[in-house]
């Protein structure tokens, strides 16, 4: 330990410190400095960005000690003091630059440094300064933009109404623009006790614990150990009914590389200096399937001994007669599609604290999905929902992972054994390991049609890895079916889905649920179906596209509402326009060659034939403010903005004077998960009702009519109509036990109905729609692939706040492009973020979002659902614009580089 | 836990012949190696050493103090033989990764894919080692001898790295392939080195390639082969036979196949040979 003196922030500081600890490690801990973000460790993520005498570094890289007699400053500090720092603040609010907020510090303070040396950057010298600063949300042009503007000082004033359909700036946003968001590592108190889970080393392994008893006796500041035997109720949690069978900790055999069989609690300093291999536990290595072949092989050991062939489920659509409509089609075009495990890569790893106090145990963790941690938790425990609190934190983004439970057990556990708060923050490697995965994919497809162009069977077979345990996987396996005809009418179709166990890290949610992987196949092969007849391949998918009154694969007919044509239409300029320069462009032997590829998607808005209803409640108290209950988790994508909105249009009142209350399972009912693009539109329907419902009583109160106008004032509304204005004196009301004197709470679950055998019914409520085109141009001999330019036509039914919308396709497009160009997890091999790699500033080019709004009838004020539809496109687009550059058929992704130019050479030949 | 940080050489010499440490410079690979583990009790701090940190010139050459970061070399000025290790300084992960990571550092960590050694090597760097024992210089190409061994003996750290005055009227090019934009490890990447006669043949051309052997490895047939060809635009199509890629010895792994790399690298070296014809002297 030493006393690091040095200028944080302006201000003299001495930390007492070990001098090599990471700067990063001594300004969150010791200097309070949790605006310092940490996603890695390692100067991958560029999230621990401050800057030292001036220049960024990764803190994370530094040894604290370096800094004595420095300069150091950070986001709190540089948006609290700084011009040029409160400038791009204003921007990035402006320009939704911020989104979960986790990257927002990294990227602030590398974008001050660059202002202060360049004032008025460009876009290239905006990407140069931040391409070590890693974004998932964004997609990155926001931030571009904003950092642009703010150089140039162009910064649009917030004017913005508030109104459904306009753009006001994100209502949360405030603190992530200056350091104050409190994300799942941000909440505990310096000097909690920290906890470090043990896990498999193998991907399949037998393992005997040793004296854990000694170990903590003989270990200084270890506290506790954790086991399968410390755990009170059931040992098992699973996301979907009758599929809970993922333990906690492994008790006799552990089934992936990173499965849990213990968990250690001690001091800081001890856990500091905790090393996992002197851990007692020994191991006995076994054969691991790593594959579904291997798993399904004869002989193979099974994963779960109820789960014969180690299938998990499987699903299946099927309408007509597939076999006889293939067999008339003129043309039929076939493939196998093969997709590796996608890691979200979120740039916060799952963290949090659990404290247990008055008989209850509180857990403060990052979560999409609070309710349902909390059910989970509960089981897991042993106790009533009651007695089991969870608040979440700001969400670093979660993409599906966080859906499940990670950290939340093993805290909650601890905290309950030790009777003291404990704390965890995932590694990055860690975070990578042992949280779920996108499926890998193996998708076997055959398409035909008829000289008119028209679909004439459909035949699908696609085999899901869903890894150790179940997790989302029958969701995928249910979804795909469904989904894997794309948007089309297709009257002859069979798709055949199978989830299987491997030892692999568990595969769940990730934005889209299986869809993305089928949509590869079923685009690509339908770009060759048009060349194969002929016909120019948009205009293919709009002979075939499907429209009102047109049945899908499940026989639900839509009477409205459906977009897909408008989507695709939309496209048709820059098509035609974008194929005829590429035409012109691409010289014969050129090593550079362009291509333009288009696909499109659809996806159902909330669970698959289930119900999944959301509640929001809103009161408004004696002094007349009004306060919304809002439990729809934002991870970044926007719903503290977007349900506010909904709700205060439907109530009639600005946005501005609506306050959130919570996520806090003891004060916002169950809004649901934040997955299957449902916020919008259930949580979205839930607060318009709610909204309604307050609105009635208000006007019952004044016994105004319909069309009243009102106002919120100090004690009072007042309600005006053609009648006249009353006023209603809000302390003459009784409040309740939450003090309010008028309320509201509404659920909303959408309406489906159950799939048969055939799965022929009613899947969802609402579907919505979306269709991208990409320019990439390809260079044939390295078989690099540089996407130009993307335009990308989403119906959206209603966009409640079109910045929004533009966040999400950009985002969802920088994913998709990941799938496509880059991303492949192999457990083991690419657990941290330089051998995983995603997008960079420098590999997102400009996006170009076209809103199409086909109201829907069930969507509030007509909207759909928006958060997977936007990457399952991409992809597609890209192989099919890879494939038109240079005639290569990509059959697999990442196309990787060595992937394409492997491609364009067979094509050539 | 304690982080030593020395004034002079001699103190850390002095400090290393005590008892084995290890070493941070910029960090970037030192913090990394620790991920999820726990840091060592106590380490050596290289960066407080007086005239460690810059770039100078004697009468022999340039002398590139071990602590000068990447981003010290991007900002120096420095003649056209080093336009390989300048650029190749702005391809090094990040800005910062580039303010805080030294040329030293890269070649002590020994990575294949380093992106410094390539440039280096065209430029005949020579190492400078310390030990209480004394200085003793190696050729780069000796002080390399694998993934993650260099020749660096207990008790000796890397002093500066020297490049002797580089022929009149040299140029460098480098080209690095990978999977993205930013923050990427190369597949492969190339540095090549020329100077041309009077009438714009190459009289002398040193050609370097990374990431495709356990060092980066230097083509001797291939400059052979390209003595008297002229610089021009032609030579994005010149033919890399096998024996002028034997040196190479690719392997297949996450980032990239063999055959893609071997293949990759021969394009990499092709391309900088016509950027070097497209930038000719003056």
């Amino acid at each position: 330990m030493a006393d690091i003196a040095f200028m944080l922030n302006g201000r003299q500081v001495s930390a007492t410190a070990p001098e090599i600890a990471r700067l990063s490690q001594v300004l969150r801990e010791t200097c309070g400095a949790r605006d310092v973000k940490v996603g890695c460790d390692a100067g991958d993520c560029g999230a621990c960005t401050v800057l030292v005498d001036g220049e960024p570094v990764c803190a994370c890289l530094t040894p604290a000690g370096r800094v004595a007699g420095r300069q150091v400053e950070t986001q709190s500090g540089l948006a609290a003091h700084d011009p040029v720092t409160r400038r791009l603040a204003d921007a990035f609010l402006a320009h939704g630059a911020a989104q979960c907020g986790i990257c927002t510090p990294g990227m602030m303070v590398a974008a001050t440094a660059l202002l202060r040396e360049t004032p008025a950057p460009d876009e290239t010298q905006v990407a140069d300064a931040l391409g070590g600063v890693l974004c998932r949300c964004t997609g990155y042009r926001k931030i571009i933009d904003a950092v642009v503007a703010a150089g140039r000082n162009v910064i649009g004033a917030d004017t913005a109404s508030g109104a459904v359909g306009t753009s006001p700036r994100r209502l949360d946003g405030a603190p992530k623009v200056e350091g104050a968001e409190r994300f799942g590592d941000d909440v505990a108190p310096a000097g909690t006790l920290e906890l470090r889970v043990i896990r498999s080393p193998f991907a399949r392994a037998g393992f005997t614990l040793g004296d854990t008893d000694a170990f903590v006796a003989a270990t200084p500041g270890i506290v506790a150990v954790l086991s399968a035997r410390d755990v009170p109720g059931q040992n098992a949690f699973g996301v979907i009914p009758g599929f809970e069978d993922q333990p906690v900790f492994a008790e006799a055999e552990t089934l992936f590389r990173g499965d849990a069989v213990a968990a250690v609690v001690g001091t800081p300093e001890a856990m500091a200096s905790f090393d996992p291999d002197r851990f007692p536990v020994t191991w006995q290595e076994r054969p691991p399937a790593p594959t579904p072949a291997s798993a399904k092989a004869e002989g193979a050991a099974l994963l779960h001994a109820n789960r014969a062939g180690n299938v998990m489920t499987g699903g299946r659509v099927f309408c007509g007669d597939p076999d006889a409509a293939l067999a008339r089609a003129d043309v039929v075009v076939e493939g196998e599609f093969r997709s590796g495990f996608v890691e979200h890569a979120y740039i916060e790893p799952e963290a949090g604290y659990a404290v247990a106090r008055d008989g209850r145990v509180e857990v403060h963790a990052c979560t999409q999905a609070p309710v349902m941690d909390q059910e989970a938790l509960a089981k897991i425990l042993g106790l009533p929902m009651d007695r089991v609190r969870v608040v979440p934190t700001a969400v670093g983004g979660g993409f599906g992972s966080k859906l499940d439970l990670s950290m939340q057990p093993f805290l909650a556990l601890a905290a309950l054994k030790t009777g003291r708060p404990v704390r965890i923050a995932y590694s990055r490697s860690e975070s990578m390991a042992s949280t779920t995965k996108r499926h890998p994919s193996d998708i076997r497809l055959r398409i035909g049609a008829t000289k008119d162009g028209r679909l004439s069977g459909f035949d699908f077979f696609g085999t899901f890895n869903t890894g150790a345990y179940a997790s989302w996987g029958p969701t995928v396996a249910n979804r795909v079916p469904v989904h894997a005809s794309g948007p089309y009418r297709i009257a002859d179709y069979r798709a055949v889905s199978e989830g299987i166990y491997t030892n692999n890290p568990p595969a769940g949610a990730f934005r889209g649920f299986g869809v993305p992987q089928s949509a590869i196949a079923q685009e690509v092969l339908f770009d060759e179906l048009a060349d194969r007849l002929g016909i120019d391949p948009l205009e293919f998918r709009l002979l075939n596209a499907l429209g009102d009154g047109v049945p899908t694969v499940c026989g639900q007919v839509f009477a409205q509402g459906v977009g897909i044509g408008a989507c695709l239409a939309a496209l048709k300029t820059a098509w035609d326009r974008e194929r005829a320069d590429a035409k012109a462009i691409n010289g014969a032997g050129a090593v550079l060659r362009r291509g333009v590829g288009i696909a499109a998607g659809w996806y159902g808005c909330g669970n698959t034939s289930l119900p999944n209803p959301s509640t929001i409640k809103a009161g408004i108290r004696a002094d007349g403010r009004l306060f919304l209950h809002q439990g729809a988790m934002d991870i970044g994508q926007g719903a503290n903005t977007v349900i506010a909105q909904i709700f205060a249009e439907a109530l009639g009142v600005p946005l501005a004077q609506l306050a959130l209350v919570g996520p806090d399972t003891d004060v916002t009912p169950d809004a649901g998960k934040t997955s299957a693009s449902r916020q919008t539109f259930v949580s979205g329907n839930a607060a318009r009702l709610s909204g309604l419902a307050l609105r009635a009583e208000i006007l019952r109160h004044a016994n105004a009519g319909e069309g009243a106008k009102l106002t919120l004032g100090d004690g009072f509304i007042e309600v005006a109509d053609g009648a006249g204005t009353r006023r209603i004196d809000l302390s003459a009301l009784p409040p309740d036990g939450d003090g309010y004197v008028l309320r509201s709470s509404e659920t909303y679950d959408p309406p489906t109905r159950p799939l048969d055998g055939n799965g022929q019914g009613e899947p969802y409520a609402q579907f919505g729609y979306a269709a991208h085109l990409v320019v990439v141009e390809v260079d044939t001999a390295l078989g690099l692939v540089r996407p130009l330019r993307f335009v990308a036509a989403h119906d959206v039914g209603r966009a409640i706040n079109p910045l929004m919308v533009e966040g999400q396709v950009h985002g969802g497009i920088a994913q998709g492009l990941g799938m496509a160009l880059m991303e492949e997890y192999i457990p083991g091999r690419t657990e941290n973020l330089h051998d995983y790699l995603i997008p960079t500033i420098g590999d997102v080019p400009p996006i170009k979002t076209i809103i199409v709004e086909v109201a829907d009838g069930h969507g509030p004020f007509g909207a759909k659902g928006l958060g997977e539809h936007v990457l399952i496109p991409t992809a597609p687009a890209i192989l099919n614009a890879i494939r038109h550059a240079t005639g290569a058929r990509i059959r697999q992704v990442p196309a990787t580089p060595d992937r394409v130019l492997a491609a364009i050479r067979e094509a050539r030949t | 836990m304690t982080l030593t940080r020395p004034g002079t050489l001699s103190e850390a010499l002095a400090i290393l012949a005590d008892r084995p440490l290890p070493v941070i410079a910029g960090g970037t690979d030192f913090y990394p190696a620790r991920q999820g583990r726990p840091l060592p009790g106590a380490a050596l701090d290289l960066t407080g050493i007086a005239g460690f940190r810059g770039i100078a010139r004697d009468s022999a050459g340039w002398r590139i103090g071990a602590a000068t970061t990447w981003t010290d070399i991007a900002r120096a000025s420095l003649p056209p033989a080093f336009d390989a290790l300048h650029a190749a300084a702005r391809e090094v992960g990040s800005v910062q990764i580039q303010n805080a990571g030294t040329v030293a550092g890269n070649l002590c960590n020994a990575s294949p894919a380093a992106d410094g050694v390539p440039p280096l090597l065209v430029l005949d760097a020579v190492v400078e080692c310390a030990s209480v024992a004394g200085t003793r210089r190696i050729a780069l190409a000796d002080f390399l001898l694998g993934p993650r061994k260099t020749a660096l003996l207990p008790g000796e750290l890397v002093t500066a790295v020297l490049v002797p005055d580089p022929p009149p009227g040299a140029r460098a090019a480098f080209r690095k392939l990978g999977s993205r934009r930013y923050l990427v490890i190369s597949i492969a990447m190339a540095a090549v080195l020329v100077a041309t006669d009077a009438r714009g043949r190459i009289d002398l051309v040193r050609i370097a390639v990374g990431a495709c052997s356990p060092v980066a490895r230097r083509l001797p047939a291939l400059e052979a082969a390209l003595i008297g060809q002229h610089l021009g635009p032609e030579l994005a199509a010149f033919d890399l036979t096998d024996d002028m890629l034997a040196p190479l010895t690719p392997i297949d792994d996450v980032r990239a196949s063999a055959r893609y790399r071997r293949d990759g690298a021969a394009e990499l070296v092709r391309r900088a040979l016509a950027d070097l014809a497209e930038t000719p002297d003056g």
